[in-house]
């Protein structure tokens, strides 16, 4: 009966034909199906290649956690950084984290402002990787700072052991302000999105321990309109709010060097620059991950190739607007005719880090212009690898910005080289692994995509579409 | 023997619910509910329901985020303990707007959450309609409407007779 009225639809519909409505959803699924497939994922058996993923990605963390307690035990002297870069892996790894986290924050508020209803399918998990980018992130500036057992009372804004207060004048300050604040609207706006869908969890569960567990997290959800009338308006508002935030943490990062003398740093565009390279970044993790997810979960008919191809788009409209700032940071450094900012820029690209420049270059400019083509952009490799290319990087982009722009500034008697020791290596090696390990746990104990919201941009949601039980073709 | 809560009926689409509503609206009852496994776009319209007050907590809790960020950087670096750092002027509201910005969001974060849950009536682990197994399914792929027996138009017989002609193809009473 329901195909029926379907042909009829698509038939008699007032879109002209070529122009209908891709579906988000492929092959028809019934709203049944969306919380079995899902729900599966986290119901079903521990999947093969989940548990030497985990341990993998685990014994990575820990390798962290035992490389910070040497850290914590002997001093920060156990990284390679010291005059003139006293900023180096650390304080990349913290601004790369934390850029990535800006995928998940962009899916889940600004193109549900803008009504991308197909942000739907991978909004769920996106955000969970900004929780977990943001973990990640918040790792390195904490333990930079050597006795981390007393940065609690440096970062709050409490009077130190003299009664002095915090300097709000230093950007650093307002970066932490920055960084905590999205660390918690993100974790409340994630949690708010999975409260319906723990109701579902709860609803499914066949143990009593699930039942309680979930519930108790649902909240006592019982999908009523009078309920959804005011989550409907709280994650609009949350949306709206989540904007002009995301937007701010990472031109506030900025400002952490922009603010700054330092030649290389002291620069107006270092805002829009670093939040489109954040967003760049941040949808390179997103896809890194969902690729091989959607197939190891099954999950091809609601994360689609179309959804991987709108992503590759954004890709490339960010990964373009880096190239400009690129370009545009050596323009500036001519134009404005002070000599040590157009040495520090002919120091990047020639100087003794040559190669993190070009290889900064090869990865954010000129790997996504290939996203032009619409057969590499429904690549899933193809995609896949670029991906990767553009982590690596935005990794790079950042040890450019801060390490060659530190080794060499205004006085030649104090340049340097920095290396980084096996304890830098490791401890940004061990950060993917936390990343993983919180990423895998997510996947097996979490519905990690939005149940219900998918449900909601289905034709059977729709009560004036035939599949949706309107009577008739018109109304 | 228990005391009943109300009556809910199924429904299989999203249009049979909402024409159901309607109905029920139009009967004039006060106490009564739709329940969807997602928001269904319009029901608000169909039920009467006026837009939701949510906002206001957003604003009061923005406003509150910005003044103690202001609040807060001029006691601490203009009154409490003076110092001059830079040359720069003890207290602006220039530097002091990104961390004023920040708490902004913050507070109305928090306010936007607290205030729709207070609005809700959440958290309520403990209701009958909880404990009905039929109902379960409102989280799966079933629309119901619930009549509680609170409603002063509610009669055992009538209602159901209502519901039935609405369309709903299963009814039954919830226990208290």
């Amino acid at each position: 009966m329901a195909s029926v009225v379907e042909s009829k639809w698509a038939t008699k519909g007032s879109t002209p034909k070529g122009l209908e409505r891709q579906p988000l959803v492929l092959n028809q699924r019934s709203l049944g199906w969306i919380s079995d497939r899902v729900a599966s994922i986290v119901e079903g058996p521990t999947p093969k290649w989940w548990w030497p993923a985990f341990l993998i990605s685990a014994s990575l963390a820990g390798m962290m956690f035992a490389m910070i307690g040497y850290l914590v035990a002997t001093g920060v002297g156990v990284w390679g950084l010291n005059q003139p870069a006293g900023w180096a892996w650390d304080i990349t790894n913290f601004v790369f984290w934390i850029g990535i986290g800006h995928a998940g924050t962009l899916i889940s508020a600004i193109l549900f402002l803008l009504r991308q209803r197909w942000r739907t399918s991978i909004n769920r998990a996106a955000e969970a990787m900004t929780l977990f980018a943001v973990a990640c992130a918040g790792i390195f500036p904490l333990v930079h700072v050597g006795r981390i057992w007393l940065a609690p009372i440096w970062l709050a804004p409490l009077p130190n052991s003299m009664g002095i207060w915090p300097q709000f004048r230093s950007p650093l300050l307002w970066d932490v302000f920055a960084v905590s604040t999205y660390g918690t609207v993100s974790l409340l706006f994630w949690y708010v999105g999975l409260v319906p869908d723990l109701a579902t969890m709860r609803d499914r569960a066949t143990s009593k321990f699930r039942k309680f567990a979930y519930g108790l997290f649902a909240l006592g959800w019982t999908g009523s309109n009078r309920h959804w009338s005011n989550y409907e308006k709280a994650y609009l508002l949350l949306a709206g709010l989540s904007t002009p935030l995301v937007l701010s943490v990472h031109s506030i990062v900025s400002f952490d060097f922009a603010v700054s003398q330092v030649p290389g740093w002291h620069t107006t565009i270092f805002p829009p620059y670093f939040v489109a390279g954040a967003i760049f970044s941040g949808f390179g993790m997103v896809l890194t991950l969902l690729i091989p997810l959607r197939t190891l979960c099954k999950l091809e008919d609601l994360i689609t190739v179309r959804h991987v191809e709108l992503m590759g788009k954004v890709v490339l409209a960010t990964g373009s607007i880096v190239g400009y700032a690129y370009g545009m940071e050596f323009f500036i450094a001519w134009y404005g005719g002070n000599p040590n900012e157009l040495y520090a820029f002919k120091n990047r690209a020639f100087g003794p880090y040559w190669w993190a420049y070009w290889s900064m270059i090869s990865c954010n400019v000129i790997c996504p212009q290939l996203f032009w083509f619409k057969k590499i952009r429904t690549n899933l490799v193809a995609v896949f690898i670029i991906s990767i290319f553009v982590n690596i990087g935005m990794w790079f982009e950042r040890f450019v910005i801060i390490v060659i722009s530190l080794h060499r500034d205004y006085l030649p008697s104090s340049w340097g080289y920095f290396s980084p020791t096996y304890v830098d290596i490791l401890t940004f090696v061990g950060s993917f692994g936390l990343f993983c390990t919180l990423f895998l746990l997510f996947m097996r104990f979490l519905p990690m995509i939005a149940i219900a919201e998918v449900k909601g941009v289905t034709p059977q949601a729709d009560p004036h579409h035939p599949l949706g039980g309107a009577k008739g073709g018109h109304h | 023997m228990s005391k009943s809560y109300g009556i809910i009926a199924e429904f299989d689409t999203p249009a049979d619910v909402m024409a159901a509503a309607r109905a029920v609206r139009k009967a004039g009852f006060k106490h009564w509910d739709v329940h969807t496994p997602f928001p269904v776009h319009g029901m608000d319209e169909a039920m009467g329901l006026k837009n939701s007050n949510v906002g206001w907590f957003t604003f009061i809790g923005g406003v509150t985020g910005y003044t103690s960020g202001m609040l807060m950087i001029w006691f601490q670096n203009a009154v409490d303990y003076r110092i001059v750092v830079g040359g720069k002027p003890l207290f602006s509201p220039l530097f002091a707007f990104p961390v004023s910005y920040e708490l902004t969001i913050l507070f109305a974060s928090f306010a936007t959450i607290f205030g729709m849950l207070f609005l809700n009536r959440l958290p309520c682990l403990h209701h009958p309609l909880l404990k009905n197994q039929r109902f379960a399914q409102v989280t799966h792929d079933k629309f119901y409407i619930v009549i509680e027996t609170t409603d002063r138009q509610y009669s055992e017989t009538e209602t159901r007779k209502l519901l039935e002609s609405a369309g709903s193809k299963h009814i039954e009473q919830v226990e208290e």
